[in-house]
């Protein structure tokens, strides 16, 4: 099954670009839907491009093209701490809770996927119900754990709720990748004289990589853009994340409006998320289990 | 030096099910035993159980004399091939080889050395830097016979190593499985369903069926002397005739007429006390065309008058496909499960067509009655009710 699976992956790319060529009709058709499709999607990320490079003053023209090029906002929001801080602490507490999370949900998704051991159900139950539960409901009540137990506004407060949060998404997509490996590359190992840890880390591990890494994506975009939390659970630069302190930022006066600052951070935050994606994403698509077993 | 001993052994699975029963097993040192069955028949439970993967539920496990029951597989120094070959796919041919060597912490250069010998004997030295997703079918199933000879270990465990492969290249191999086995001289249990494969590179063969062992002897004797009517119908290809027929005193009748038996043969059916139905069965090669069979050896055999509606040449022999009466006397329960479980391809019987091979010179035409002669001391006599060999 896993073989044919992973077989078919590349099998489909190839069909994709050498096979029989389509109708025109149907070619325009196709063309025309994926242009628009593109074109409403990337419109209000274009909108926030162009308004981050904007000059101040024509930041209000309501043209789509900045008239004037200009680096004013970006060089603004760096020459304060407002943001600069902030985006360390968001570049900190994400990197920390995707190694942490990546880690423990690797070890107990290959448990959820391979052994057999009493209270797995009750263990997967719980887990989906951390994941699907409000996180508005828990604001109030985490405010008042965390000021009480000295947590309010530290990289430990933010990083532990987020933990909590992605654990359950982190153990569900790699539990899947786990599955997918074949059991009988476990069997050799066992056979080759491999202890439980060494089949692990040795075999398991290294083929759950592609996993692995579209897991930490997935936990560190969570942790990047969560914004109740980081505004609930902080009160000062000292662990607020740059989503947060966006809502912070002031004008040049009271009376001005920070959209130009606003649409300069927002890109600059977006851009580790594009480049994660770009690096990983051969590694998610291509797989590495291809080979391993008859194809 | 490896013996490996299964006394007693079953399995049993938390709901119920007995994939192996009562097995008792001795494999002699660098014997090459196969385990053979059809799908269900426990085969690969029992290798399983011998490499340590599954559970014995009861009985004893005994390599070189001491119970290893409770051993896990890599205390058991065993090296398995698999059917998917579970080659490591982020590892080179290489790296894939040296992994067992590398885990019990061999020195380098003596894991390189003996990866390299590995490789030369495989053939496969211009590839051992390659991953296995870059190689053949049979490169990799090379690969994975490799992984397993690089251990010296106490015994080769293989599950159904050829089903991956493709006709010609089962050929190939299984050849060379013969020639390695010959040379490094280890202890060696392959388990299959194919028969061809079980005749020609077992020292020994143990049929099983729905977790009981049918049959355990050499090739030879599994094909001269079947125990049972599961065995007659499991070995040999194509697979042996049955027909139901009734024995009285000195002949047999079936629906081909009256057989007369050997005396010997008859005498040994009184003893047994064989009345009533008798599953009768006879292998293709038996047969002959009644014109080729000269004077002394026609003795031997009875002739019947066959219209073949299928005459197939090879070449090297013909095949002759005749309808033959359906039987009509009582049920044969066991002839028909036997059928249902050897598969539908060679279902002995089923059809109620015979097929006889012939010597090439034969002038047997599609739908011309010709006369067919059989040897009557080739005919395997069965107990219809319980499939048991009679007058052996």
């Amino acid at each position: 099954m896993t073989a044919t699976a992973a077989q078919a992956a590349p099998a489909a790319a190839r069909k994709r670009t050498a096979g029989p060529p389509m109708p025109a009709g149907r070619k325009i058709g196709w063309g025309t839907t994926s242009a628009i499709t593109i074109a409403w999607t990337l419109f209000p990320i274009w909108w926030l491009v162009a308004l981050a490079f904007k000059a101040p003053a024509t930041l209000t023209d309501g043209s789509f093209w900045p008239q004037q090029w200009s680096w004013a906002n970006f060089s603004g929001i760096f020459q304060t701490s407002e943001f600069v801080r902030p985006l360390l602490n968001s570049i900190g507490i994400g990197l920390i809770s995707t190694v942490i999370s990546v880690v423990l949900a690797t070890m107990a998704a290959y448990a959820i996927a391979r052994l057999r051991f009493p209270g797995k159900r009750l263990l997967i139950g719980v887990s989906l119900l951390i994941a699907m539960f409000p996180l508005i409901s828990l604001v109030t009540p985490l405010f008042n754990v965390e000021r009480v137990l000295g947590l309010f506004d530290t990289w430990p407060g933010l990083i532990i709720p987020y933990l909590a949060f992605s654990l359950p998404l982190a153990i569900y997509t790699l539990s899947a990748f786990f599955r997918e490996i074949p059991w009988d590359l476990e069997k050799a190992a066992k056979v080759d004289g491999a202890s439980q840890r060494q089949i692990f880390t040795e075999v398991i591990a290294p083929l759950a990589l592609p996993g692995i890494a579209t897991t930490a994506i997935l936990v560190f975009m969570f942790c990047w853009n969560e914004f109740l939390l980081a505004i609930s659970l902080t009160s000062t630069n000292a662990a607020r994340t740059a989503p947060a302190a966006m809502g912070f930022f002031t004008g040049v006066s009271q009376f001005t409006f920070p959209i130009g600052s606003i649409a300069a951070a927002a890109v600059i935050i977006t851009i580790p998320i594009v480049i994660f994606v770009m690096v990983f994403q051969r590694r998610i698509v291509a797989g590495l289990t291809s080979g391993a077993v008859k194809g | 030096m490896s013996t490996i001993s299964l006394e007693h052994v079953t399995k049993r699975f938390p709901d119920g099910t007995e994939a192996v029963e009562d097995l008792n097993l001795k494999i002699a040192d660098g014997e090459f035993l196969v385990f053979v069955g059809p799908s269900g028949s426990g085969k690969s439970t029992a290798l399983n159980m011998i490499a340590g993967l599954e559970d014995i539920t009861s009985g004893d496990l005994l390599m070189n004399g001491k119970v290893v029951n409770d051993l896990s597989p890599k205390d058991r120094d065993i090296a398995m091939v698999f059917q998917t070959y579970a080659l490591y796919p982020h590892m080179t041919v290489r790296q894939n080889m040296a992994f067992p060597l590398k885990i019990s912490h061999v020195p380098q250069d003596e894991a390189n050395r003996r990866v390299q010998e590995a490789a030369e004997l495989l053939e496969l030295t211009e590839h051992l830097d390659r991953k296995p997703a870059n190689l053949s079918g049979g490169q990799r199933q090379r690969v994975a016979m490799g992984r397993a000879i690089v251990r010296d270990p106490q015994a080769f465990l293989m599950d159904e190593p050829l089903s991956n492969l493709d006709a010609k290249l089962r050929v190939q191999v299984r050849t060379m499985i013969s020639r390695l086995q010959q040379r490094l001289k280890v202890t060696t249990v392959y388990v299959t369903h194919d028969q061809t494969e079980a005749m020609t590179l077992g020292d020994r063969i143990m049929v099983l069926r729905l977790g009981r062992v049918q049959q355990v002897g050499t090739p030879k004797e599994l094909y001269d002397y079947p125990a049972n009517l599961f065995v007659a119908g499991f070995i040999g290809s194509p697979s042996m005739n049955f027909m139901l027929g009734q024995f009285s005193d000195t002949a047999l009748t079936w629906p081909l007429g009256e057989v007369p038996l050997p005396a010997e043969r008859a005498a040994r059916l009184r003893e047994e006390q064989a009345a009533g139905d008798i599953v009768v069965g006879i292998r293709p090669e038996d047969f002959e065309d009644a014109a080729l069979v000269e004077g002394a050896r026609r003795e031997h055999g009875s002739t019947i008058t066959a219209k073949p509606d299928v005459v197939e040449s090879l070449g090297s022999e013909v095949f002759a496909y005749f309808p033959v009466p359906k039987s009509t006397a009582a049920q044969a329960a066991e002839l028909e499960r036997v059928a249902a479980e050897v598969g539908a391809g060679d279902a002995p019987g089923s059809e109620s067509t015979f097929v006889a091979r012939l010597d090439p010179a034969t002038t047997a035409r599609e739908n011309v009655p010709f006369d067919l002669w059989f040897d009557t001391h080739k005919l395997h006599l069965f107990d219809a009710e319980t499939g048991r060999a009679l007058g052996r």
